[in-house]
């Protein structure tokens, strides 16, 4: 999934102060599940909006509202008629939940409520960690099933570096070191030989390198 | 005497001799004294002169620039390239500025990761990895092409170096890194600092098992100890450093002022270990902010004179 985390409420009073009608909107799919941008988070900061604009004396009308996904025209059309009620629009979902809102309504400012992060998934709770970094040409069947673009730091193709110490990485004792993992799994595969093969220098025009990225698919489309 | 490039280094390796090299940082400055200043400290005592690039990912002059000055006062530099900051483009055309002042050696590095440096919040590039650069420099040699393929006029002549750290984990894929850094076509290996003898025999037994010893030329890293204070950090921050609890010992028991001739004697008495260790082919001495020391070192290890090579 899309792994968020929250904004710090002062950068989001930041951006909404000057409103007088906002909604938050939430998003019941990716943000839900690592608690960044669900309809429970966004209760949580639309209370404290409240409280904040009470505080300052301020009559501001906050509404919240989850769809389903915001990364899909037609769950956002369930705003359609409202839209025109507020004068902001503060989006508890991924970044391009927030886009996607932003492209649909186009006169409304969209703010961004959580900061996106990586691709990842919930190790437990609480803990979230990046898996993929979607390169777009998946090298995972060569490197035991453990990606070393997203998990290794220098995102070394035929790693690891001088600094593993210990299963961990040389950037902090709290990261893991990707290719200490790989190794851990070719052998439990039975298939350490297979570190010897050198990963040839990677295409990576498939990656963000190449630019904005599109998949087209003719089977699929109407 | 069967040398592929004109580098003075590969002369050395293959005359049979125990090679020397050291390395200069470049300065926080443009000031180009600081760099002669310090290649003329070494000059006499070693056969090429690493220039790190960019080192704990701390800006600094230029390693191209700084292996040019050296080039220029008649000097064998090792240029050093990490693969931290530049894209496949920057590699190949700084290779090629390189080799058009005759720059005969690189060592070919991923580099310290910039959580270390002074731009922390800087992207890093990984286009390539060390292994990979190794067999980029082989291919703009070996073939005469760029990696898309089109031809190189005058191509460059290097001679192939990458590094290895016997000491990192996990210790039973080091032998199989080195292996591979061969394959990639690396020609000339500098190992981290030794102070783990034990370890590193350990390494070269599994290196020589293999016969990888013919493959490459190792060079075993040296760096002496300044202090105790020196030998503690080492040990305790440096990840992939292995510093056993005996040399800190021997440098906590030695009065503080004698603490810097302590750790060269550690130094040499190792050079002196290790020469007799089959597959060593030569030193990298690496005194940092030290330079200095290296000709005591060097002499005190018996490898003074340097030979002369044509
Ligand atoms: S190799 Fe690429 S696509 Fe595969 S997991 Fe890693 S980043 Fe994602």
């Amino acid at each position: 999934m899309i792994v968020a985390d929250k904004k710090p409420i002062e950068e989001i009073i930041e951006s909404v102060k000057e409103f007088k009608k906002i909604l938050i909107l939430g998003c019941n799919e990716c943000v839900t599940v690592c608690e960044a941008g669900g309809k429970k988070e966004v209760g949580i900061l639309a209370s404290a909006l409240r409280m904040f604009f009470l505080n300052q004396g301020k009559d501001v009308k906050i509404d919240e509202q989850t769809l389903e996904r915001q990364c899909d025209h037609e769950y956002l059309e369930e705003i359609r008629d409202v839209v025109d009620q507020y004068e902001a629009i503060l989006s508890l979902a991924c970044g391009v939940g927030v886009q996607f809102t932003a492209e649909k309504y186009h006169s409304t400012p969209i703010l961004p409520g959580v900061n996106t992060c990586f691709l990842g998934a919930t190790e437990q709770r609480g803990l979230w960690t990046e898996r993929c970094q979607a390169c777009g040409s998946c090298i995972l069947a060569f490197t035991g099933g453990i990606c070393p673009v997203s998990r290794c730091a220098k995102r070394l193709l035929n790693g690891p570096c001088g600094g593993s110490s210990k299963g961990k990485c040389e950037i902090s004792k709290d990261v893991d070191c990707a290719w200490q993992l790989i190794i851990d799994r070719l052998k439990a595969l039975g298939k350490l030989d297979e570190y010897e093969k050198v990963q040839p220098i990677k295409n990576w025009s498939t990656d963000r390198a190449g630019g904005p990225r599109r998949v087209v698919r003719e089977d699929v489309a109407l | 005497m069967n040398v592929k490039t004109p580098s003075k280094l590969e002369k050395i390796f293959a005359a049979g001799h125990v090679a020397v090299t050291s390395e200069c940082g470049p300065p926080r400055g443009s000031d180009p004294d600081s760099i002669v200043k310090k290649a003329e400290l070494i000059k006499n005592h070693v056969d090429a002169i690493n220039v790190t690039d960019n080192q704990t990912s701390v800006v600094r002059m230029s390693s191209l620039a700084a292996c040019i000055r050296i080039k220029l006062m008649g000097l064998e530099p090792i240029l050093q390239m990490v693969t931290r900051d530049r894209n496949r483009i920057a590699l190949q055309s700084d290779i090629l500025g390189a080799a058009s002042f005759d720059i005969h050696n690189i060592l070919c590095l991923s580099g310290d990761h910039q959580s270390f440096g002074d731009n922390k919040q800087g992207q890093n590039v990984h286009d390539l990895d060390s292994m990979q650069l190794v067999q980029t420099v082989r291919y703009m040699r070996d073939e005469g092409k760029f990696l898309g393929g089109e031809e190189i006029k005058r191509p460059p002549r290097m001679f192939v170096g990458a590094a290895a750290n016997p000491f990192a984990d996990p210790f039973e894929i080091r032998v199989p890194r080195l292996a591979k850094k061969v394959t990639c076509g690396a020609e000339f290996i500098q190992t981290q600092c030794i102070y783990n003898l034990d370890r590193f025999e350990e390494w070269m037994k599994r290196i020589r098992d293999r016969g990888l010893h013919e493959k490459v030329y190792i060079m075993a890293g040296m760096t002496p100890m300044k202090s105790v204070g020196m030998a503690r950090y080492m040990k305790n921050r440096v990840p992939g450093m292995d510093v056993p609890d005996d040399v800190v010992k021997r440098l906590e028991g030695t009065p503080k002022e004698k603490q810097a001739e302590e750790g060269i004697k550690i130094c040499v008495e190792a050079m002196e270990r290790l020469k007799s260790c089959k597959g060593v082919a030569g030193f990298h001495i690496m005194a940092i902010e030290w330079e200095e020391k290296v000709p005591e070192i060097v002499e005190k290890a018996g490898l003074f004179p340097r030979p002369a090579v044509d």
